[in-house]
C-alpha cells in the first residue's frame, strides 16, 4: 500500500475524492492499525491527517461548545471547559482505553469508528451534539448525532468526506449530569455499557431527561421512550421502576465475549436507576 | 510485482537523528527495533493493550505499536534507554531496580516510559495519579505494588535532588 502525508485539508479531501473510498484517512491510528494488521481493512493507501493542528481545538463560544476533529481523547479528559460545560464528555474521555491510547486517540476517530461501543457518543448523544461534515467541492453539512450512526461501524459520512467538528450547547445551570462506564476492567476496557444522563430537575422534579446509551444496540442511542417517562415527572421509587422497565424495551444488545445480552440488559436498567437516583437524591452510586 | 512503496523518515531519537526506509503501514515499533537496533522497546501485544511499546512521542507517552513510522517523522522520539545510563541511571531506572519493581523485565522499559511521562507534568503524583498513569502498561510479575513504590520515591528524589 501506500501514503499521503498533505500539507493542506483541501488536498487531504481532494484526495479523498479521489481516492473513491479506497484511501482512507488515519489520524491517531489506534483503531485503523490494530484493523490493518488484522486485515479487517485493506486500503490502497493512507491520507494521514494526524498533524493537521486547525482542526484540532475546543472552542468555548458564548452558547456553544465547538470541538475540532482532530482534538486527542487527553486534550478532551484534561480539559477544564470540558469539564465545567460537558461534564459527562470529560468523564468518559478519562476513561476511554487507556492514557497511552488517549495521548493519539481522536475524537473525530472514535466517531468514524463508530463502534456501537464508542465511548464519546453516549455523552454526544445526551448533548445533543451536531457533527459537522466536509468534503470537496461541497459545502459543509451537519448532522444530529443521533442520525450519525446507521449500524456497527456505520455512519452517514460519505466516503469522500470527513468529521470537521462536533458542536454542542454548553449544559445549562440547572442541568444535572451523570456518566457510568461498566467494563472488566478499571483501564484498558470496551463497555459492556454506557451511560450518559442529563436531567434538568428542580428538586426531585424532572423537567427533562436525555439518556445516551452505548454497547446496547447496533450504535450507540437515545432511550426516547424512558427519556419521555422522566419528562415533567415528580422522581420516585415507583417512576424509577417504570423508567428501568421502559429502558429494557427501548435497547437491542447482543450477547459477545464480554457480556450476554441479558445481563446488558439488566445492567443497563439497573445502572440507569442508580444514576437517577443519584441525580435526584443525591444517592451515591 | 510492483514492489511496494518506501519512504526516508528522520527521527530524532534520544537526542539524535536516525533515517530510516520504511514501509506505510510500518510501525514505529518495528522501525525502532527493525531498522534503528533500539530493542530496548519490546513487543508485547503489537495491538495497544498492554504497553510494553510505550516510548515519548514530543513528550507524551505513546504506544509505538500503535504509530505509524511516517507519523514519527521529523518528531522527538524518546525511548527508556534516552533516561540513563547504568553509570548515569535516570532516578526512575535506579529505584525500579531497587525497589524490586523489576521481575522478568518486560514490561519495564514501557512502565518507566509511562512513569516519565507522568513526573514531566506532575512532579508530586498521588498513589491514584500513579495508578493512572501506569494504567495502560500491563505487568504480569510484580502486582505493581514495588512498580508504584518505586515512581513514589523517583518522584521524590527529582523533586528534592535536582542532580538529574
Amino acid at each position: 500500500m501506500d501514503t499521503y502525508r498533505p500539507q493542506h485539508l483541501k488536498s487531504a479531501l481532494q484526495l479523498l475524492k479521489a481516492g473513491k473510498g479506497r484511501y482512507l484517512m488515519i489520524a491517531g491510528g489506534t483503531n485503523m492499525i490494530p484493523d490493518l494488521r488484522a486485515k479487517a481493512i485493506r486500503p490502497k493507501a493512507f491520507i494521514d491527517i494526524s498533524r493537521f493542528k486547525n482542526l484540532s481545538y475546543i472552542k468555548e463560544e458564548k452558547k456553544e461548545i465547538r470541538i475540532g476533529a482532530l482534538t486527542t481523547i487527553s486534550k478532551l479528559a484534561d480539559s477544564n471547559t470540558i469539564q465545567l460545560f460537558a461534564l459527562p464528555l470529560s468523564q468518559a474521555a478519562q476513561q476511554l482505553g487507556n492514557p497511552l491510547v488517549r495521548n493519539r486517540a481522536t475524537i473525530g476517530g472514535n466517531l468514524a469508528d463508530a463502534s456501537p461501543a464508542a465511548d464519546t457518543a453516549p455523552p454526544l448523544l445526551a448533548l445533543e451534539a451536531r457533527v459537522v461534515m466536509m468534503r470537496e467541492g461541497a459545502k459543509e453539512r451537519s448532522v444530529a448525532i443521533d442520525q450519525f450512526f446507521l449500524g456497527p461501524n456505520q455512519t452517514r459520512l460519505r466516503r469522500d468526506e470527513m468529521i470537521k467538528e462536533i458542536i454542542f450547547s454548553k449544559v445549562s445551570p440547572h442541568a444535572k449530569t451523570a456518566y457510568f462506564k461498566l467494563g472488566l476492567r478499571n483501564s484498558m476496557a470496551i463497555s459492556i455499557i454506557s451511560i450518559a444522563l442529563l436531567l434538568e430537575m428542580e428538586g426531585t422534579f424532572c423537567k427533562k431527561a436525555r439518556i445516551g446509551l452505548g454497547a446496547v444496540a447496533p450504535f450507540p442511542m437515545r432511550a426516547y421512550r424512558t427519556e419521555e417517562m422522566l419528562t415533567e415527572e415528580e422522581v420516585t421509587e415507583r417512576l424509577l421502576e417504570a423508567c428501568g422497565q421502559t429502558v429494557r424495551e427501548e435497547i437491542d444488545p447482543i450477547s459477545d465475549i464480554r457480556a450476554s445480552k441479558e445481563y446488558r440488559t439488566e445492567m443497563v436498567s439497573v445502572l440507569l436507576k442508580r444514576l437517577i437516583r443519584q441525580i435526584a437524591f443525591q444517592q451515591p452510586v | 510485482m510492483k514492489k511496494d512503496q518506501t519512504y526516508w523518515v528522520k527521527i530524532h531519537i534520544n537526542g539524535e537523528w536516525k533515517r530510516a526506509e520504511v514501509f506505510p503501514e510500518e510501525t514505529l515499533l518495528h522501525v525502532l527495533r527493525e531498522k534503528l537496533g533500539h530493542t530496548e522497546v519490546k513487543e508485547g501485544c503489537g495491538k495497544g493493550d498492554c504497553g510494553a511499546c510505550a516510548v515519548l512521542l514530543n513528550g507524551e507517552p505513546v504506544n509505538a505499536c500503535l504509530t505509524l513510522a511516517l507519523q514519527a517523522d521529523q518528531q522527538k522520539v524518546v525511548t527508556v534507554r534516552g533516561l540513563g545510563t547504568p553509570d548515569r541511571p535516570h532516578p526512575l531506572q535506579e529505584s525500579f531496580v531497587k525497589r524490586g519493581a523489576i521481575q522478568c523485565g518486560f514490561c519495564s522499559a514501557g512502565m518507566i516510559v509511562s512513569a516519565k511521562g507522568l513526573l514531566d507534568k506532575n512532579p508530586k503524583p498521588s498513589r491514584e495519579e500513579i495508578k493512572r498513569a501506569i494504567s495502560g502498561n500491563l505487568c504480569r510479575c510484580t502486582g505493581y505494588q514495588k512498580i508504584i513504590e518505586a515512581i513514589e520515591e523517583a518522584a521524590y528524589k527529582l523533586r528534592t535532588d535536582p542532580k538529574p
